[in-house]
């Protein structure tokens, strides 16, 4: 099923994309399980989530955890702990 | 109660009395204007741009206000955050409570600001002498919301 991914902030400038539409592969089911398939997909990919774990994750705009489901999702965004304000 | 997301400034004055118009219930406005400073972590700063997420931003503004409502007793309520391209000394973001008391202006001003800076999608770069740099989130920034206690909206902690 086609989701839509966007990156913001520093992630968008490693990965070198803003949004794109992908098809989940098989086994990909969970937050991590895509940043896991992500970081397969070039250097860039790597670099952008070589330290994952500060990186946050929304569904549809909601904040996530890493184990979350990416069950129905339509859009999922990864981007750097927020600095508004 | 409303949020905005914009490039342009605002007019607090403007603001509070577009607010405030016809109420009689209101006892106490506080308003917090967050500015663009010269200098950050030691650093010379000497302009900024400002991302958001369009949607998810508004969406969680509008989650703060309703967590705001549902702790204090508020009479209005609005936030504006602007995005874009900053130079020192430009006003950033504007909260704005009302409330019958004071007490619950303040405290709700406080936390507003408090979710907003841990919660809603922003990110800042700022440029300087050293070149550019996206700025980090501060750790105190995370104690500052946490002492309100667990974001009950059932969402997590981002």
């Amino acid at each position: 099923m086609p989701v839509k991914i966007l990156y913001f902030a520093w992630v968008r400038e490693k990965t070198g994309t803003a949004e794109e539409i992908v098809d989940l592969p098989e086994g990909v089911a969970t937050v991590a399980e895509l940043v896991g398939w992500l970081k397969t997909r070039g250097p860039q990919y790597a670099a952008a989530f070589a330290r994952a774990e500060v990186i946050r994750a929304a569904i549809d705009r909601t904040h996530v955890a890493a184990d979350a489901s990416l069950a129905n999702a339509r859009e999922i965004a990864f981007f750097p702990p927020v600095t508004g304000g | 109660m409303a949020v905005r997301v914009q490039r342009n400034s605002f007019d607090t004055d403007a603001e509070v009395k577009a607010l405030t118009a016809g109420r009689t219930d209101i006892g106490a406005i506080v308003t917090f204007t967050g500015l663009m400073r010269a200098a950050n972590a030691g650093k010379a700063v000497t302009a900024m741009s400002l991302e958001h997420y369009p949607g998810m931003t508004e969406g969680e503004l509008q989650s703060l206000e309703e967590e705001a409502r549902r702790r204090w007793s508020l009479a209005a309520s609005l936030i504006v955050h602007r995005v874009g391209d900053f130079s020192p000394g430009d006003p950033i973001v504007l909260v704005v409570t009302a409330a019958p008391h004071r007490q619950a202006a303040f405290a709700a001003a406080e936390f507003l600001m408090d979710y907003l800076k841990t919660r809603a999608p922003f990110w800042k770069r700022e440029s300087g002498p050293e070149g550019d740099r996206w700025v980090e989130a501060r750790d105190s920034d995370a104690a500052a919301s946490e002492r309100w206690g667990a974001w009950r909206r059932g969402g997590k902690d981002p």
